[in-house]
């Protein structure tokens, strides 16, 4: 999935001069924690976040000075330069560019850094779920796998002998360099047979079962 | 006169069946009327026929499209491909001859249940019959066609103007019912199942609390694989009498699923037949206690229908109808002698099984930890808003 696909394009947006009271306003009002920054010709000039606001204000026994530092522009506060995400750039990457920065939202910019809009990390958050297939009803098997190349394509054909739908594959490191795990959600209330018959293709089948337990 | 309770049933429900070998198996509807008959618990009297339900009180719930689907998989006349985007002619649920008239007549079942309490003529009312608790709006999931308790609920929020509250005990999480009323301020549902971190269908999170209007009104309480009588029921009966009087229902339904059980093939928990005495006796006790009485049961899962499910749901009736003493004696020779040749395993003779059906539980402490952590997430919204009342 794309950024474009999933951004949001109606963003509010601040020019440099604008106040941080204004900005304090639109972030109460509008439960946002970021802002981007434009100048006149919609290009993205910095980013203000609720934390950059709260970082700046003295102290608030100073409440005369506070008032003052209200009527401050944001440039004086912005962040600058942005991280920014393009429009066709793939929602994983922006997953991994989120969690590196430690940020909590993208602006979006185009040609000549011209913002389209915002990326959220709550929007990335519901693709990565839907990604993983969990929004649906399906049951969860955990196969532990050689990490060799064929693995998947092997074990998916026997998903496929069964007429089993797939709705998911995650694939994990192992414990050791030699073997990974496939976490597959398939879209039936009944897996016993394909357990099974994973497990007479010599998989290891992680499934709740104490040993001695439900037969 | 108005009679104590109302048993829906009719040979008929059976013709709800996928295949011989399909896990969901309706004759434990027969075995279950079967025991209950032979005990002496149920006389003709309180044994109502289903009415059918009418495509207009389906769409109270399914799209159009999807019931003329069902309605063209019970001719024969629907292509896979189609009849796979409805969730139909899969592994689970596959199309079968009639399917449209079967499925109909379990909804019609439930809302016969309905009617029966609604307009006084029974106290409390059980169709074993329903309960297909994954159906959603436009895709059969999970066994299930037609949702029965969701249509029924709808039916008495329209019918009745009623405040409905949804207690579901089925090892998998309620996903149907829970997300047809996710923003309805006027719709419980309380789901106890087993985590989905594994098991069908995935959701019933303990963080899925509903949403807008009706935020914190959906209550999950999952548990963990193997867990126990003692864990399952103290969770189970504090998430309940704490939702209720939270909630102030007009009436409840429950969902009887009984695959919660340490023999049931499908799931991972080891209750046993003490839990089935106990959940219905809290939930009796609570329809009495906020709800004048009104009390609507239905079956649901349940897939080791010889030994588990006649018991488990004969159990129901017997709390609906105050014959729990009846639980003393053992089971009816004659039933067993009737079912013992078509059953795979032996038949039990008690109502309660044997002390030593599995093994011990390694992680019991740590599961029953865990649970009650889950409990106490479970019910932060309510306690919440119950501390917050102005008194
Ligand atoms: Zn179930
Ligand atoms: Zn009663």
């Amino acid at each position: 999935m794309l950024v474009e696909e999933i951004m949001n394009t109606e963003s509010l947006y601040l020019h440099p001069g604008d106040s941080i009271e204004k900005a304090l306003a639109y972030i109460d009002q509008h439960k946002i924690r970021h802002i981007p920054v434009v100048d006149e010709h919609h290009i993205l000039s910095g980013i203000v976040s609720d934390r950059d606001i709260r970082d700046a204000l003295p102290s608030i026994f100073h409440t005369r000075s506070q008032e003052e530092h209200l009527k401050k522009p944001v440039s004086r506060i912005m962040s600058f330069p942005v991280i920014t995400a393009n429009p066709l750039d793939v929602v994983e990457e922006t997953a991994v560019v989120l969690y590196k920065n430690n940020i909590s939202a993208l602006p979006v910019t185009g040609v000549h850094d011209k913002l389209l809009g915002i990326l959220t990390e709550s929007a990335v958050l519901h693709t990565l779920v839907e990604l993983t297939g969990a929004h649906q009803p399906s049951s969860r098997i955990e196969v532990k796998a050689f990490d060799q190349p064929g693995e998947l394509a092997a074990l998916t054909s026997i998903f496929h002998r069964m007429q089993i739908n797939l709705i998911s594959v995650l694939v994990y490191p192992g414990k050791d360099k030699t073997s990974k795990y496939l976490a597959f959600r398939v879209q039936t209330m009944d897996p016993r047979e394909v357990i099974n018959e994973l497990k007479e293709a010599g998989y290891e089948v992680s499934w709740p079962r104490i040993p001695g337990m439900n037969e | 006169m108005m009679q104590e309770a109302a048993f829906v049933y009719s040979e008929k429900q059976l013709a709800y069946k996928f295949s011989e070998d399909h896990p969901f198996n309706h004759l434990r509807l027969a075995l279950t009327y079967d025991l209950l008959r032979h005990l002496g618990a149920l006389d003709d009297k309180s044994v109502i026929e289903p009415r059918t339900a009418s495509d207009e009180e389906i769409a109270l719930v399914h799209d159009s499209s999807y019931i003329e689907a069902v309605k063209a998989g019970g001719r024969g006349t629907l292509s896979r491909g189609i009849a796979n985007n409805y969730g139909l002619d899969t592994e689970d649920t596959p199309v079968f001859k009639d399917m449209h008239e079967a499925a109909a007549l379990l909804v019609g079942g439930t809302l016969t249940a309905v009617d029966l309490v609604m307009e006084g003529k029974a106290g409390h009312a059980l169709n074993l019959g329903g309960g297909l608790h994954h159906g959603f709006r436009g895709k059969a999931s999970g066994f299930c066609i037609y949702n029965d308790s969701a249509i029924a609920i709808e039916y008495m929020k329209k019918h009745y103007g009623a405040r409905v509250l949804y207690v579901d005990t089925d090892a998998h999480h309620g996903d149907g019912v829970q997300f047809t009323f996710y923003d309805d301020p006027d719709v419980c549902t309380l789901s106890v199942h087993e985590t989905g971190r594994y098991l069908f269908p995935g959701t019933g999170d303990v963080y899925e609390k509903g949403s807008g209007e009706g935020y914190g009104l959906a209550v999950n309480v999952p548990i963990d694989a193997f867990t126990e009588d003692a864990s399952f029921l103290e969770n189970y009966e504090k998430a309940l009498e704490e939702t209720a009087a939270f909630f102030k229902p007009d009436v409840i339904v429950t969902q009887n699923g009984a695959d919660a059980h340490y023999y049931d093939p499908l799931t991972h928990l080891s209750i046993t037949m003490e839990a089935y005495r106990e959940i219905p006796r809290a939930a009796h006790r609570v329809a009495h206690k906020y709800c004048g009485g009104k009390w609507i049961g239905v079956g649901g899962g349940g897939y080791d229908i010889w030994r588990v499910v006649p018991r488990a749901w004969a159990m129901i009736w017997l709390e609906m109808t105050n014959q729990t003493d009846l639980l003393q004696m053992p089971l009816p020779g004659a039933w067993i002698n009737m079912w013992e040749s078509g059953s795979p395993v032996p038949l039990p003779h008690t109502w309660s099984d044997p002390k030593n059906m599995y093994p011990y539980i390694p992680r019991r402490a740590e599961i029953t930890e865990k649970n009650s952590k889950i409990l106490d997430k479970a019910l932060y919204h309510i306690r919440n808003e119950q501390n917050n009342k102005p008194s």
